[in-house]
Parts: structure tokens; C-alpha cells; sequence
């Protein structure tokens, strides 16, 4: 118990324990974001948490709940909303994006007894993540490892051919909700790491990094995780040694990974693994 | 007789008010074959979509038996190239063991490709593919929608046989969207010219001649359809060697011959 408290009393420790959890969901569901083109939709959830702020504030309700509350919401309306295609998606997107995020700045102006860090909402406050986050975090990975772990076949037959899989009598639009749902909850618990503006790029970086590497569905997922764990563990000790935000750091060792792959693998083989 | 696979009586389905599939019927058993030709628009992909039952009729009736295996095979594999899939894996993505899947990519003579990437395939070696995907599922009824797209003249022709075969072989209804009129009347028991509504029906000789089809298709289709059937009963591979017979069960067997020879 006490090298356990002791580890969780350093703030830094509990920073690298937080960002590898959400490493760890952040990869395979991370990959479903690149497969099927949805990084507009994981950054529309992501500017909406700003509204979920808004409001726990309004009634009293803990951050990552009221959080998980907004995301859950405006990921209904958008699977409502994208059924009538009047609008394109992404011009649908844009507008509920950064409405949120107005919404929400204009609403936390309101309340002018709350004092927040606007700049850590942004773009995150990776070392002030205390033991509640934690749980929140382990929490959520359990519950999304599992959804992943059983529906994966599924998952992947409705993200290679939607209709073929209906067929096959695939749950395909069920499958779509749930998928919503644990990206509403990725970013409720993740929020806090990297913040709501840089969220999408801890879910897309790693995943596609890994996919320049990977030749099967399951290998991009596990090496998406361990591109995720590169880039927390790297931006921690960056933010430790230069001093600079932890957040935007483990975003900047995720993209420079992503280049170093990149570049390296080009040299090594010009054929692309398939 | 036996109980229809798929029965449809008076079918419509609306976007927006606008008929697109117009109080279409029809029956199909085992063993049959039918293919639906028409032009763009005509709600041949509505139609099919209605049979797999993902598309929900605005009236009318869609009857499957119970219990029936459906294997699709779709217009093509328009696969992110982000997801690294092989053909294995996408095989075994039916949930049938690994040796059946080898066997069901024999059959449609891929499975030299089984360890390639979905990615790297031709247009002809991806239809085989999903030809051997619905079929790991051994079906009970076949739908393809245009299974030769992008597949060359002689490969076309190789395929229509390949789907005949596998008719036999399984015991199935086939149903099938084509655009490749010459063929398709070589391989198929029954037409339906659909136009939103049926515009005509029935056996591929007969149809050439129907004033609904002329007028749909233009004369000159309808009569080189029609030279087409007096002079032609079996279908060539590349090299030239007969690769089977056509329609109408005639009982000419054609062995080892080879057309060049007089």
C-alpha cells in the first residue's frame, strides 16, 4: 500500500499512470476514428466538453459526468441529424463544433464566482490529474476494452462494408451508437490530458502512425497503443526537463514519432506493408 | 412444388415521393437465376437492397423463407485505405473456419491470393473475392449487383459461368443486376427489364422481342441481342477453349472441343 501511495502521491507519476491509461484506449479506438474518416466528429464531441463544463458548473454535477452528459447528447443529435441530408456532415459538424465550444465559453462567462483555467481546459492539465481522474480513466479503459474486445468483429465487418455486413446480420447502426458513445467517453476522461482542442490528435496520431507499420486490424490497434504510450511517457519527460505544458508536449512527441516513422519506414522498403 | 426462396408481390419503395421501385413482383426458387437489367436509375440496386431486406419497402410485401442463408455480393470493396486487411483475414471475417474459406477461394480461383492485401487486388481478382466471401456462407440464394464490373471481356464471361456453376453446386437462387446484355442472356433462366416498374419479363429469347424491351433498350440492342441468340450457345476463355454451355438446358455437350476447329 504505501510504494502504491507514494507513487500516487507524485504528481508526476500519477500524470504517467493517467496518460498511458488513456493511451490505452485511445489506440484501438483511435484506429475506428481513422478507418472511418470520423476526426471531424471526434473533435466536435471533444469542443462540445466545454459546454459539458459549463454546465456542471450550472448544477453542481463532478466535471467528467457532466462532460460525458453533453458528449452523449450531441453525438444523439448528430446520428439524428446526419439522417436528414439536407446538410453534408462536415458542414453539419462545423456547425455544432464550434457553436459548442461558443456556447460554452459564453456560458462560463456567466458564472463569474467559477474560477477555471480556460487554458487547461484547452489544452490540458496533464500534471494536476489527481487520484479521482485516475479512476475515472481505469474506469472508462475497462469498460471500452471490454465493448471492443466483444463487438470487434463486428466493429470491423460494419467498417469494411456496412451494407455486406448488414446482411450478415450485423447490429450495424447499434454498432455505430455504441461507437459514439465510447468516444463520448473517451474524451470525458481524457479530457483532461491533452484538453479539449488537442483530444483527436492523441485518438489519430498514434493510429496513424501505426498503420504504416501494421498488416492486420489488431496489429494497428496494439501498435497504436504503444505509439500512444511513446508519446505520453516522451511528453511528460519534455514538459519535466524544457518546462514546457504537458499536454501540447505529448501532442508534439506523438506528431514527431509520426514523422519519424514516416520517414523511416520510407527509407527502409519502398513497398508499403499491406 | 417448393416453397419460393424470395417472393415480392407488389413492391414499392419512395424517396420522396418519387416511385423509384414501382409495384414489382417476383418469385424466385431455388435453381433459378434471374437477372434485372434496365438503365440508370431504374431502381435495380433499390430492388435488390429491398431482397437482402436493408431496404424497408414504402408498400407491398417481401417474403423470405425462413431460415434462408443470404450471400451478397456487393458492386465492389471500397475499402479505406487505412484499414490493413488481407485477404485472409477478410475471409475469416465471415466467421467460418480458415480450410472452408481456402476451399471457397479455390472455387472461384483466388486463393493463391490468400495472404495478398485486399488493397493490391484487380477488379477481377477483388469480384472473385467477394464471390468467395458470400459463398464461405454457403448460401441459399446468391445476390450479386453487376459482379463483372471491371472485370475484362473474356474474364466477364468466365464469371457468368463460374455463378452458373456454383447454381448447381449449391442448390441456390441466384439473382443478379448486370449491365453486360450479351452475357447475361447467355446465362440467365429469366430477365426482368425493370424501368421503376416491369417493363417486361421473361426468358432471354423471348424478351428480345418484346416491343417494352425494344423501346427501353433501342432497336439495335434487341436485334443484336437477338442475332446473338441464333448464333451463339456457349460462352470461350481467353485461349478460346469452350468454357461452358448456355441457357435453355440444351443437351449439346461440348467436351473438349474447341470452337477454332471446322
Amino acid at each position: 500500500m504505501s510504494i502504491i501511495d507514494t507513487v500516487l502521491n507524485d504528481f508526476f507519476w500519477r500524470a504517467l499512470i493517467g496518460g498511458l491509461g488513456v493511451a490505452l484506449i485511445a489506440g484501438p479506438l483511435g484506429c475506428f476514428v481513422v478507418w472511418r474518416r470520423m476526426a471531424y466528429f471526434g473533435d466536435t464531441l471533444a469542443h462540445s466538453a466545454l459546454l459539458g463544463i459549463a454546465l456542471s458548473f450550472l448544477f453542481s454535477l463532478p466535471l467528467n459526468l457532466g462532460v460525458l452528459i453533453t458528449s452523449v447528447v450531441l453525438a444523439m443529435a448528430l446520428l439524428l441529424f446526419s439522417r436528414n441530408k439536407t446538410l453534408a456532415t462536415d458542414t453539419l459538424l462545423g456547425i455544432l463544433a464550434h457553436s459548442a465550444l461558443a456556447i460554452g465559453l459564453v456560458a462560463l462567462s456567466f458564472m463569474p464566482d467559477v474560477r477555471i483555467d480556460l487554458t487547461g481546459l484547452l489544452f490540458g492539465d496533464l500534471l494536476a490529474m489527481n487520484r479521482n481522474d485516475l479512476l475515472w480513466i481505469y474506469g472508462g479503459a475497462v469498460v471500452i476494452l471490454t465493448l471492443l474486445a466483444v463487438l470487434w468483429r463486428g466493429l470491423l465487418m460494419s467498417t469494411i462494408h456496412e451494407e455486406l455486413a448488414r446482411v450478415e446480420g450485423v447490429p450495424v447502426e447499434r454498432l455505430r451508437l455504441l461507437l459514439m458513445l465510447m468516444f463520448a467517453l473517451v474524451i470525458a476522461v481524457a479530457m483532461k490530458m491533452v484538453g479539449v482542442l488537442l483530444i483527436t490528435a492523441m485518438l489519430i496520431i498514434p493510429a496513424a502512425t501505426a498503420r504504416r507499420l501494421a498488416s492486420t486490424p489488431e496489429q494497428m490497434a496494439a501498435l497504436a497503443v504503444g505509439f500512444g504510450f511513446v508519446a505520453v511517457a516522451g511528453g511528460l519527460s519534455m514538459s519535466w526537463h524544457l518546462d514546457t505544458p504537458a499536454g501540447p508536449s505529448v501532442v508534439v512527441t506523438a506528431f514527431a514519432t509520426f514523422l519519424v516513422v514516416y520517414g523511416g519506414a520510407g527509407r527502409l522498403s519502398a513497398s508499403r506493408p499491406a | 412444388m417448393d416453397e419460393p426462396l424470395v417472393a415480392i408481390e407488389n413492391l414499392t419503395v419512395r424517396f420522396d415521393d418519387r416511385p423509384v421501385v414501382d409495384r414489382v413482383s417476383l418469385v424466385l426458387h431455388r435453381g433459378d437465376i434471374i437477372t434485372i437489367i434496365g438503365p440508370n436509375g431504374a431502381g435495380k440496386t433499390t430492388l435488390i437492397k429491398a431482397v437482402l431486406g436493408i431496404q424497408a419497402a414504402t408498400s407491398g410485401r417481401i417474403l423470405r423463407a425462413k431460415g434462408v442463408v443470404i450471400g451478397y455480393v456487393p458492386q465492389h470493396l471500397s475499402l479505406e485505405s487505412t484499414l490493413p486487411l488481407s485477404v485472409e483475414r477478410f475471409m475469416l471475417l465471415s466467421g467460418q473456419p480458415l480450410a472452408a474459406c481456402v476451399a471457397a477461394l479455390d472455387r472461384t480461383g483466388v486463393s493463391h491470393l490468400l495472404k495478398a492485401s485486399v488493397h493490391h487486388l484487380s477488379g477481377g481478382e477483388q469480384q472473385r473475392l467477394l464471390l468467395a466471401r458470400a459463398l464461405v456462407r454457403k448460401p441459399d440464394l446468391l445476390v450479386l449487383d453487376e459482379p463483372a464490373q471491371g472485370v475484362d471481356i473474356n474474364g466477364q464471361a468466365a464469371l457468368y459461368d463460374l455463378i452458373r456453376q456454383l447454381r448447381d453446386e449449391l442448390n441456390c437462387g441466384v439473382i443478379m443486376i448486370s449491365h453486360d446484355l450479351h452475357l447475361v442472356m447467355a446465362a440467365t433462366d429469366k430477365v426482368i427489364c425493370l424501368n421503376q416498374h416491369v417493363c417486361c419479363s421473361g426468358h432471354p429469347a423471348d424478351i428480345s422481342h418484346d416491343p417494352a424491351f425494344i423501346e427501353t433498350f433501342g432497336r439495335p440492342v434487341a436485334e443484336s441481342l437477338a442475332v446473338y441468340h441464333h448464333n451463339h450457345n456457349h460462352s470461350h476463355d481467353l485461349s478460346g477453349n469452350v468454357v461452358g454451355t448456355d441457357h435453355s438446358g440444351s443437351a449439346n455437350e461440348h467436351g473438349e472441343c474447341d470452337h477454332e476447329h471446322h
